[in-house]
């Protein structure tokens, strides 16, 4: 799999991290956005294991207007609430944070969100998910935090790209706020290593098995995390 | 002739602490030769290095949180500070970003005008960073040139837009101001002047054997290195590898032009230079054709409200600067000003690599081989 397409991608992640049978109706789900129902659909029939129950996945989103601004990879509100794995998280009261994907590939609109595949997994296993990536050729392009205060959670961003055929893939891993902690990747990718070292900078997440996580772009005796939400008004 | 490490240890003078040696020397924060407040913690055998670890941060501004704390319109001068060689493409990527997530539509003529001014941009880049680096490798006068160049464009985007550097000219839905005859006049007679100047310089540079003696062969980056480090820009380009962010990832309307992406397959220094100095001649031929075929028409969309609620979720954009592959991630939940920005930034990525690809080296080649990765400071450390 030299120069994956993105269904290939989505073939392949579909059998690590099976999309989620559909949800039941539930109050609390933040309204489906027009883009969902096509993109969910064109990323089935690619999962080689079908869903328990098929229903359409427009149909299992109670039509509430909720106030929630559209979730975040504009696909997979339907995914959301019931996720196979165990961290599923409450949705935040409030309603315009984004709350956390069910694990699993979806495809995304490249021309309305600039990326083409959207990958969620457990934060345990960005280590062989970067290794497979690595044998498909694809190359590191940056990564960074997010802090999600309100869910109490970091999210950590990988950014990959593939230099022959330009596709663009998100990984996403969600870690507990209170103790950011995930494995690094820098043995994988050498690019890592900054990256790893800027998020940790500005984040204060920790990656396990970084050669030399010490301040990289603040000073080397910064105790503070500037891009944490808590980090405010510094300068008084 | 270049001495084995062996040969050249056979020829030294006896050192005091014995062959097993090393010390350490700091190259920067305050050195010509990395252009910026970079330093290098360079751990020497010799003249050779053992291991060269840049100690990044010294101009660090904390964009990303100034990001969180204004509105878009607020923050998109920040973006042209970041690599200030590039501002153009570099306000481009903020403007496309928050044009992609607010769905606005950018008339005709403004996308010409961006790439037109883009291209120019690309140009002067170029040719201060080709100027800079012969300087570093001993030869003068071609920064003279290059500088005398790079004042003609300077005078033109001056002449649009104000400034000379930190150019801050586009706008969510077009640019600042239209473009007039003046301008349009100047980079016609300015496409067949670059032209010849090119031609001397591949006399009086390119084909000058100092200078290919010193960066022929010097600072080999493989494939894998690139992939590896997320290597962008004519450094990928000069590895082989065939990909600019303008056929990747087409934005704008790059698609309607005909020119090529050179690719040099040699992975050393030169081929990274052959690479820059094939781009200045392909951007010419953009800007070329840009020029025959501007439309008339608005040079901004007047229906883009003043206040901008980009609308929650995540987006990347990606612009293809003089230095590579410049990314903005954008997260927003809706609010006025952004939940998250992130600036990725291409010199970081090629400085990344130097520690791995210049173990070994002479220091004089190792200095070389930074100059060819043609590095920005502000843009690494943001």
């Amino acid at each position: 799999m030299s120069s994956p397409t993105v269904e290939q991608l989505l073939a392949e992640f579909a059998q690590l991290y099976p999309p989620p049978p559909p949800p039941p109706p539930v109050a609390e789900k933040p309204a489906a956005e027009p883009a969902a129902a096509p993109v969910a659909a064109a990323a089935k029939p690619t999962a080689p294991k079908p869903a328990p129950a098929p229903k359409p996945a427009a149909e299992g989103v109670a039509p509430s207007p909720s106030v929630a601004a559209p979730a975040q990879e504009g696909a997979p509100a339907p995914a959301k609430p019931v996720a196979p794995r165990p961290p599923a998280p409450k949705p935040a009261p409030a309603a315009v944070l984004q709350t956390e994907r069910a694990h699993c590939a979806i495809a995304v609109d490249f021309a309305a969100k600039g990326y083409h595949v959207d990958l969620a997994i457990p934060a345990t296993e960005i280590v062989a998910v970067a290794q497979r990536l690595y044998a498909a050729e694809f190359s590191l392009d940056t990564m960074t935090g997010v802090d999600w205060q309100k869910l109490e959670q970091m999210e950590v961003v990988y950014d990959f790209l593939h230099f022959g055929n330009g596709l663009r893939l998100v990984v996403r891993c969600r870690v507990p706020r209170a103790n950011p902690e995930l494995p690094s990747i820098a043995h994988i990718f050498q690019g890592a290593n900054w990256h790893e070292r800027e998020t940790h900078d500005f984040f204060g997440i920790r990656f396990l098995g970084h050669p030399n996580l010490v301040p990289f772009l603040l000073p080397e005796d910064a105790t503070y995390h500037p891009l944490r939400k808590d980090f405010i008004r510094a300068a008084d | 002739m270049l001495l084995t490490k062996e040969q050249a240890l056979a020829r030294s003078a006896h050192s005091v602490g014995g062959p097993n040696e090393t010390f350490v020397l700091n190259l920067g924060p305050q050195h010509p030769a990395t252009h910026g407040v970079l330093r290098v913690k360079l751990t020497m055998d010799g003249e050779f290095i053992q291991r060269a670890e840049p100690v990044c941060g010294y101009i660090h501004r904390m964009h990303e949180k100034m990001g969180e704390n204004r509105t878009c319109a607020q923050f998109l001068p920040n973006t042209s500070r970041l690599d200030y060689l590039s501002a153009m493409q570099y306000t481009h990527a903020w403007c496309g970003i928050v044009e992609k997530a607010c769905k606005i539509e950018v008339p005709e003529r403004a996308e010409y005008i961006r790439v037109i001014t883009s291209e120019l941009n690309r140009i002067a880049s170029h040719l201060v960073g080709w100027g800079a680096w012969v300087m570093d490798l001993g030869g003068f006068t071609p920064i003279l040139y290059a500088f005398d160049d790079r004042e003609k464009i300077l005078d033109l985007m001056e002449h649009i837009c104000g400034a000379r550097l930190t150019f801050c000219y586009y706008r969510f839905g077009g640019v600042v101001n239209d473009v007039d005859e003046h301008f349009l006049n100047g980079a016609r007679e300015f496409v067949p002047y670059m032209r010849e100047r090119m031609r001397m310089y591949k006399k009086l540079v390119t084909e000058n054997i100092i200078l290919r003696k010193r960066i022929e062969g010097i600072g080999i980056i493989t494939p894998d290195q690139c992939r590896r480090y997320g290597a962008c820009g004519p450094v990928l380009r000069g590895s082989g590898i065939n990909y600019d962010v303008r056929r990747a990832e087409p934005y704008s309307i790059y698609n309607r032009f005909d020119y090529e992406i050179p690719v040099y397959h040699e992975c050393d220094s030169m081929a990274r230079y052959l690479v820059r100095m094939d781009e200045i001649e392909q951007s010419l031929r953009i800007v070329e054709q840009a020029l025959a075929t501007i439309p008339e028409g608005p040079f901004v969309n007047p229906k883009v409200p003043k206040v901008l609620k980009v609308p929650a979720g995540d987006y990347t954009f990606a612009t293809e600067a003089g230095r590579g592959r410049f990314m903005v991630r954008l997260v927003s939940d809706g609010s006025d000003t952004p939940y998250r920005v992130k600036l990725r930034t291409p010199c970081l990525a090629n400085l990344s690599l130097f520690e791995e690809t210049s173990a070994g080296m002479l220091l004089p080649d190792a200095l070389a081989h930074m100059g060819s990765l043609d590095l920005v400071i502000p843009d690494i450390d943001r």
